[in-house]
């Protein structure tokens, strides 16, 4: 049942320009980003062929493109996300999935399951441009993998959030704007409170600082479970809140 | 009727804040039956519905489909209803097949059976040539129709309809009322409406809400019987006094029409008719027209759910108000 509902968004989303359009423009800026990446690296050949122990291809290319990607997708997310139920409680739609024989548990997993395979079509699409890299050089897999499974992990938390925030209101705007908002707050929480003690929780909750270690290739497990937590979160408050929407009315 | 209750609604109460918009509502359903629910807007139909179909939770009260408990066993419940809502629940963006196909895998009707559940409820719903078609791009009397046909996929012992033919033209009342005729033979239908020959002409049974709560739960006959008022309307070429009318047997009081027609108002277990009739034919009076004065359903429902009970005392001919038979 989580399938059907899943494949169901997954199919709903491709038929508006609105996926179509997300996946161009992403696509569009990463391969710049990448691009000029590349171009450093030819600039600077000479040199890097000099150097002990220098960075390899995949050193050099992959934290900077997938750094930018989280950003550019905590942008984008939110557009992805907003519509899942707010547009559906908008048009009334919703009564279709609650007089239907499915728990709500199995509608959320369901929406949520749709948006991710959605994310992981836009993660294989940005994978793909490293990977074209196999045609001339050789790729470290084991930071290429680290990487993307941090990618993998940090989209799966942005949906989390974004179905949460869009179950709170019908207007999809709102949904978007307080997943953008709630997002980027969770981004920058280790801005605040740098240099003294105190802070330091506060970083700890921070987004990115559960990121960056995939990107140098390290994979704690408990940045893996911050992530998880996070995810599980998210998705039983979402869960709470649609079966508030009965008793509430 | 017949075999146990298919819907089983006891004491259901449902507070918005300090709102009560229903109170104490308790009634069945049986299979082959339509059930008409009348209200004046705001009365708490749509509520009452939206409960029984499992998108609000009731403050109090229990509601058992086919023997499963709504709130205790939801997914049993549940796949025992088909629910119209009164904006039906449609994805703009698909074809009528697509959407069809999604909501019998929701009712978890079998992939091998999909094709076949959707082929008959669109059969039954006349949807036969739209099957290819965008659902946004369907006129609003096609997009109900998709709406009934979402109800009735996966064949479900109840259906509740709420306000199915608003905004159809005449046309499409007709055959969807038709359709409802016909779904209440094989199933329990719950129809909720304020256009009071729709529920004449489709239901079985009738109840009215008002402020929440039922003010009335008839049989059709036993409507029929409400309306039924202790008068009768006469007409004659040569009318008598109307002390001679006043004097008869059991008679109460007698008005005069501008038309000509005289009211004769009784006593509910004497009816003068038969006095009447002969005295007109002994004493000449022509008597041309004699009909039993009847209370429109419009007047019986006004009565119910009005605060003044008592202002109805004029009658209308209850045929003017009935545009169709029964079929």
């Amino acid at each position: 049942m989580i399938f059907t509902i899943g494949l169901r968004e997954l199919k709903s989303l491709f038929l508006s320009p609105l996926a179509w359009s997300i996946l161009a423009v992403v696509q569009l800026i990463l391969a710049y980003l990448f691009l000029g990446r590349i171009e450093i690296i030819q600039m600077y050949q000479a040199q890097l062929m000099a150097m002990d122990s220098a960075p390899g291809v995949t050193e050099i290319i992959l934290p900077d493109l997938l750094g930018n990607a989280a950003i550019i997708l905590l942008l984008v997310a939110p557009l992805l996300t907003m519509r899942l139920v707010a547009e559906e409680r908008r048009n009334r739609t919703l009564s279709l999935l609650f007089s239907s024989p499915v728990s709500m548990t199995e509608i959320v997993l369901g929406k949520y399951l749709g948006i991710v395979l959605f994310l992981l079509v836009l993660l294989v699409l940005i994978a793909l441009m490293p990977l074209s890299l196999l045609a001339g050089a050789r790729l470290d897999f084991g930071l290429l993998a680290a990487g993307f499974l941090g990618l993998a992990l940090l989209l799966a938390g942005f949906a989390a959030v974004g179905l949460f925030m869009s179950t709170l209101t019908q207007y999809t705007t709102v949904a978007a704007i307080s997943t953008f908002g709630a997002l980027l707050l969770f981004w920058i929480l280790d801005w605040s409170g740098q240099g003294f003690a105190g802070g330091n929780w506060l970083a700890y909750l921070s987004l990115f600082n559960h990121y960056k270690p995939f990107l140098d290739g390290i994979f704690d497990s408990a940045d893996a479970v911050y992530h998880a937590l996070l995810i599980v979160t998210f998705l039983v408050l979402s869960i709470h809140r649609l079966d508030a929407d009965r008793l509430g009315g | 009727m017949n075999g146990p209750a298919l819907v089983e609604v006891k004491n259901l109460t449902r507070f918005y804040g300090a709102l009560q918009a229903v109170k104490n509502v308790s009634f069945t359903i049986h299979r082959g039956e339509v059930l008409g629910f009348l209200g004046p807007n705001g009365a708490g139909k749509t509520t009452t519905m939206q409960i029984i179909s499992g998108n609000l939770a009731p403050s109090d009260g229990s509601v058992t489909i086919a023997g499963h408990d709504l709130l205790d066993d939801p997914r049993a419940a549940k796949s025992q209803i088909g629910y119209l809502p009164e904006q039906p629940p449609l994805y703009r963006e698909l074809t009528v097949n697509e959407y069809l196909d999604y909501c019998a895998a929701l009712n978890r009707i079998p992939r091998a059976q999909r094709r076949r559940a959707r082929d008959t409820a669109k059969e039954r719903c006349g949807l036969q040539d739209t099957g290819r078609r965008l659902i946004g791009n369907l006129s609003k009397g096609f997009q109900q129709r998709v709406g009934i046909a979402q109800a009735i996929i996966h064949l479900p012992p109840v259906v509740i309809l709420d306000e199915p033919t608003v905004g159809l033209d005449p046309i499409q009342i007709r055959e969807i009322r038709a359709l409802i005729r016909e779904l209440g033979r094989e199933h329990g239908v719950i129809l909720s409406t304020h256009i009071l020959p729709e529920v004449q002409s489709t239901c079985d049974h009738v109840q009215i809400i008002n402020q929440g709560e039922l003010v009335l739960n008839e049989s059709i006959e036993g409507l029929e019987h409400h309306m039924k008022s202790a008068s009768i309307t006469v007409a004659f070429r040569h009318p008598p006094a109307i002390e001679t009318l006043q004097n008869l047997p059991g008679v109460t009081t007698v008005q005069t029409g501008k038309d000509g027609r005289v009211r004769v108002f009784h006593e509910t277990g004497h009816n003068p008719t038969d006095d009447i009739l002969r005295l007109a034919v002994e004493k000449n009076w022509g008597l041309y027209e004699i009909r039993p004065g009847r209370l429109s359903l419009e007047q019986v429902f006004l009565e119910l759910t009005s605060a003044a009970t008592d202002s109805i005392t004029t009658e209308e001919p209850a045929i003017t108000d009935r545009p169709e038979a029964r079929p």
